[in-house]
């Protein structure tokens, strides 16, 4: 979902203000050794690990709180979802109760909750009766290979066209670019699916309309095996890129804007170089750093793009998997999904975070 | 508007308040002076205008009694004609007729949703700049939150929770999309409160209250104005993966509840295109739109993006 | 000798949404090898400008005609190819280090090696090599080269930029507001040290600073610039002592000698606002400014005149006498005519020798609460 906005006035750098140097203070202090200067960095760097490993404690907790809150308390009956519509005897009523152990006082359901989640007992899925962990984790790999493949794709052409579009600013190329990006973003992603697979699977027949792998089998072997795979995954994958590609055009490109006017860039030009190497080894890089952080904080929005394009291609992976415990609802099972998928933002901003302090060289001191 | 219209206004000016309106009257022709500098914004405009009217005025030329499956004038599955021009459903109703009608749910779920969302996150925005402190600490600890996990997965759970209906889709949009305009609004309250007539007005001893509504607020609205725009189209979004996902107001369909039909209908399979353009396109066109007016605004708003063009 | 740098009716205009801003307007002078010219003026006056033309640095759809010749070829003629080749290599600029010259994430001495792997076509590692021998010139610690710019002081940063345009060895460099944000001390090592270099290599060097008093003691020559034009051009003792256009003595002017009563008294400044570029005054674009503005002013366009045969100005009040040094015959103005003009002479001559003595500017305070951009 994500805000599209073209300002980037609310973001700010991870730890906070960018440090400001020394100053323009006595020229003299380049005479000091850095010894120094080096451990009090390091200092800071551990109290910054600290402080972010510790607020992305507080998220997950937070988590799976409302995890609980939303599941337990206010979500339906569990009874009816396991039954199904069809009637049931009070004795059979009790006796489901009894088994999910909702008689007991909410305290107590909450304490069960929390020691199943320390050992690792998530519960069973309401229609399987398998353990919910082993279904996610047959699916995980599904759900990896198309979101890497989505992802890898789109951020290599998102931030590569964007770049350039930003670079060209008042261009044609930027405006078809931009309205291209704006277009894709404004396109719901199933949408988009649908009428992929409409025109290439179900009109050119040059793709297989849904699935991971052919139902009619093929040769056995790696390589068989392998290519019918990436056969299926090209429509999901390039489907759920486009949405994100759009996002990420839009942020490089702003990026570029904001650094386009930088002095540095004019001694660059100064030098000699060509403008392809000016943009390269000089913007690029330092636009990287604000959309690495605006690409962090988007990275829930994969999710969601996951569990639609999923959806629409029955791609055996978690985001299907979520989607029929939905129809179901399957709480168990609705429960640890979403618990996996917020638990996985949270660490993907963790890393980025982290990642962050040792991408910009300037962010030393944490504010 | 003449100069010399202005001045004469001023001299019949008594109270401050009448001060007060002629000052955003001439804030807003300035506003709107600028507006009319940006295509992309004209044009989301014009669209979203042409939509409203087309959404509005439905009952004065199409019959709504034809939207009951019972109803239904046309047989299964149509392929576009005169009398239906993208076709029947499977039901034999009019898929154009669908979507003039879905327009009113999408909208409305997309506009209530975003002003909630704005409202509340100016609320905290506000709160959190201004109280600073532990209020301040918990306030943007939560909306960190908020902005980092995947809002349609917490959308998704709410709605299921709740069960389906119009109420809880509002709510659950709203709640999951107010953290960005929370931030937006923190960073400039920050930004007005240090200006010296609010110390002034501190000073003076003005209270929380009316810092806030007299002096923060009015500084405040053009930003909200804009992230309210933009918030509508990330709403309408969400509203029609919801209702795709089957968790859409069960009672009248919107446009992401018909595509959920022609995908269970089993549209694709059989090619039936025609069941699938319109209510996507009118999903792109209305997001589209109001991403144009919203991203114009701020460009007027912003001048370090207005001049840079 | 064919001059280093010849620039011959230099134009440049601007394109901007308010329509064509012109920014220089037809200006003229020559630089041999060794030699020294300090550019002045006011902000917006266009004198940055001239600096980006010479590499043809200026943004895409500005208008420029006349002539750049550097070494015998027309920058505005090159190929982009030739001009690649000659930007740095032929002359180099000294930026502003102090604000956003240097690129944040790359550490200095590859910033400063940069240009020498372009142009020499030697292995990164070698190029580094000379570059920290390049830091070590400027005065800059060896451990520095591996420092990211925000680590280091404004003056350091300063130092940076003066290594970097040195580094490919090139016949003219081009300092441009080199000093200006540093604090005193630290711009009269930094002067001293342009001074040094320029003086061991034998470099030519184009300096610009809207502080007359650093220009004077830097530069053999000053040129004083007014909305695009040049209205003074000569002997840097001459424009700063005894300077003949209205202008280039306000300029002057502006830079009191602490402790002298009569300035104390008599504070020197000018009123007004430089012209705006997009409308400038009919006339001299001085008049409506000037103190000693006359009817003709208004209407007349003043070109540069001769006041002595290395020594212009561009002002109806001068009167052409090529043989006579203006010492003998007072200033053709009539407000510093008189004992009020042998006075600022022996003023000036004062200031030159004190500045050779005490180093740079160091007694000087900044009048002027100009900044320029």
């Amino acid at each position: 979902m994500g805000k599209l906005s073209t300002t980037q006035a609310s973001v700010s750098p991870p730890g906070g203000g960018i440090g400001a140097g020394d100053g323009n203070g006595n020229d003299l202090d380049g005479d000091t050794p850095p010894r120094p200067e080096r451990s009090a960095a390091r200092r800071e760097l551990w109290r910054y690990l600290a402080g972010r490993i510790s607020g992305a404690a507080v998220s997950m907790i937070l988590v799976l709180f409302s995890a609980f809150f939303i599941f337990r308390i206010i979500g339906g009956d569990p009874v009816r979802a396991i039954g199904g519509d069809s009637p049931m005897t009070p004795e059979q009523r009790a006796e489901i109760e009894e088994r999910l152990g909702l008689n007991e006082p909410m305290a107590v359901q909450f304490w069960e909750y929390v020691k199943d989640l320390f050992t690792l007992d998530w519960g069973e899925s309401y229609v399987s009766s398998a353990q919910v962990t082993d279904l996610m984790w047959d699916r995980l790999p599904n759900t990896l290979l198309l979101t890497g493949t989505a992802l890898i794709l789109a951020a290599g052409l998102g931030i590569w066209i964007g770049a350039r579009a930003g670079w060209k600013q008042g261009s044609f190329f930027e405006k078809s670019q931009v309205g291209i990006s704006l277009t894709l973003w404004s396109a719901p992603t199933f949408w988009l699916g649908m009428i992929v697979i409409i025109v290439f699977s179900v009109e050119l027949g040059m793709f297989p309309v849904n699935g991971m792998r052919s139902t009619r089998g093929v040769a056995d072997g790696f390589w068989p095996e392998a290519l019918d795979v990436a056969h299926h995954l090209v429509l999901p994958a390039v489907t759920m890129a486009a949405v994100i590609y759009a996002q990420y055009v839009l942020i490089m490109r702003s990026s570029i804007l904001e650094e386009r006017n930088n002095d540095y860039l004019t001694v660059a030009r100064a030098k000699g170089l060509r403008d392809a190497v000016v943009r390269r080894r000089h913007a690029v890089p330092n636009a990287m750093l604000p959309t690495v952080t605006l690409i962090a904080l988007q990275f829930g929005a994969i999710f969601n793009g996951a569990l639609l394009t999923e959806t629409i291609f029955s791609w055996p992976g978690l985001g299907l998997l979520f989607y029929q415990a939905i129809k179901i609802p399957d709480i168990p099972l609705l429960q640890l999904l979403f618990i996996f998928f917020a638990g996985t933002t949270i660490l993907a901003n963790l890393l980025v975070d982290i990642l962050y302090r040792f991408l910009d060289p300037r962010v030393r001191r944490s504010a | 508007m003449s100069e010399q219209g202005t001045q004469q206004g001023e001299e019949r000016l008594h109270s401050a308040r009448a001060i007060v309106w002629a000052r955003r009257r001439a804030a807003l022709s300035t506003f709107w002076r600028l507006y009319r500098t940006q295509r992309a914004g004209l044009v989301g405009l014009a669209i979203l205008i042409a939509i409203t009217l087309l959404t509005v005025l439905a009952p004065l030329y199409t019959d709504e009694a034809e939207l009951r499956a019972s109803n239904a004038p046309g047989g299964r599955m149509e392929s576009p004609s005169t009398e239906f021009w993208f076709g029947t459903d499977q039901t034999g109703r009019s898929i154009l007729l669908m979507v003039i009608w879905g327009a009113r749910v999408s909208l409305q779920v997309g506009v209530v949703a975003a002003v909630l969302a704005v409202t509340l996150g100016t609320l905290i925005g506000m709160a959190a700049a201004h109280f600073g402190g532990w209020i301040s600490w918990v306030l943007m600890r939560l909306t960190d939150w908020f902005i980092v996990l995947p809002n349609l997965v917490l959308a998704i759970a709410l709605v299921i929770a709740l069960g389906p209906s119009r109420i809880t889709i509002i709510a659950a949009i709203a709640l999951t999309s107010w953290a960005s305009t929370a931030r937006v609004v923190r960073a400039q309250t920050m930004a007005i409160e240090g200006r010296p007539y609010i110390e002034r007005a501190q000073a003076l001893g003005a209270g929380h209250w009316h810092q806030m509504t007299r002096h923060v607020l009015p500084n405040l609205m053009p930003l909200v104005l804009a992230s309210a725009t933009l918030q509508v189209s990330s709403a309408i979004l969400a509203e029609a993966s919801l209702s795709f996902l089957g968790l859409g107001d069960p009672s009248q369909p919107s446009w992401g509840t018909i595509l959920e039909r022609a995908f269970d209908a089993g549209a694709i399979s059989v090619g039936a295109w025609w069941y699938m353009l319109p209510p996507g396109i009118a999903i792109l066109l209305v997001v589209l739109a109001f991403t144009l007016c919203g991203r114009a605004m701020e460009s007027v708003l912003n001048p370090r993006l207005r001049d840079n063009t | 000798m064919t001059p280093l740098l010849e620039i011959d009716d230099l134009t440049i205009t601007y394109r901007s949404a308010r329509g064509e801003i012109p920014a220089v307007r037809g200006i003229s002078f020559g630089l041999q090898p060794g030699d020294s010219l300090g550019l002045a003026g006011e902000s917006g006056c266009g004198k940055s400008t001239v600096a980006a033309a010479v590499l043809r640095l200026l943004p895409r759809g500005t208008q420029v005609s006349g002539r750049i010749m550097l070494d015998g070829e027309d920058v505005l003629k090159m190929s982009f190819g030739t001009l690649r080749v000659v930007r740095w290599a032929g002359a180099s600029i000294v930026f502003q280090g102090a604000m956003h010259s240097l690129n944040p994430v790359q550490r200095v001495a590859r910033q400063i090696a940069e240009p020498i792997v372009l142009h020499e076509h030697i292995s990164a590692s070698a190029a580094e090599e000379r570059a920290v021998e390049l830091m070590t010139q400027v005065g800059l610690p060896t451990w520095r080269a591996r420092s990211y710019p925000h680590q280091l002081s404004g003056g350091q940063r300063q130092r940076v930029m003066i290594a970097m345009a040195l580094a490919c060895s090139p016949q003219l460099i081009i300092a441009d507001e080199a000093t200006t944000a540093l604090d005193v001390m630290i711009q009269a090592q930094v002067l001293a040290l342009i001074k040094r270099l320029v003086a061991e290599r034998d470099i030519a060097l184009v300096m610009i600073s809207h502080d007359l008093s650093v220009l004077a003691d830097t530069c053999d020559q000053l040129a004083v610039m007014y909305a695009g034009k040049l209205v003074e051009h000569g002997p840097s003792h001459e424009v700063f002592g005894n300077a003949q256009h209205p202008y280039a003595q306000a300029l002057s002017a502006a830079f009191p000698i602490v402790g002298d009563p009569d300035e104390r008294r008599n504070p020197q400044g000018l009123a007004g606002d430089p012209p705006d570029p997009a409308a400038l005054p009919t006339g001299c674009s001085f008049h409506p400014r000037c103190p000693v503005a006359m009817d003709e002013c208004t209407s007349t366009t003043v070109e540069l005149r001769a006041v002595r045969h290395d020594w212009q100005a561009a002002c109806l009040r001068v009167e052409a006498e090529p043989t006579q040094p203006p010492a003998a015959t007072p200033s053709a103005l009539g407000v510093a005519a008189g004992p009020d003009a042998r006075e600022r002479d022996a003023r000036a001559q004062e200031r030159d020798a004190g500045s050779q003595e005490r180093g740079a500017g160091d007694l000087r305070v900044r009048a002027t609460s100009e900044d320029d951009t």
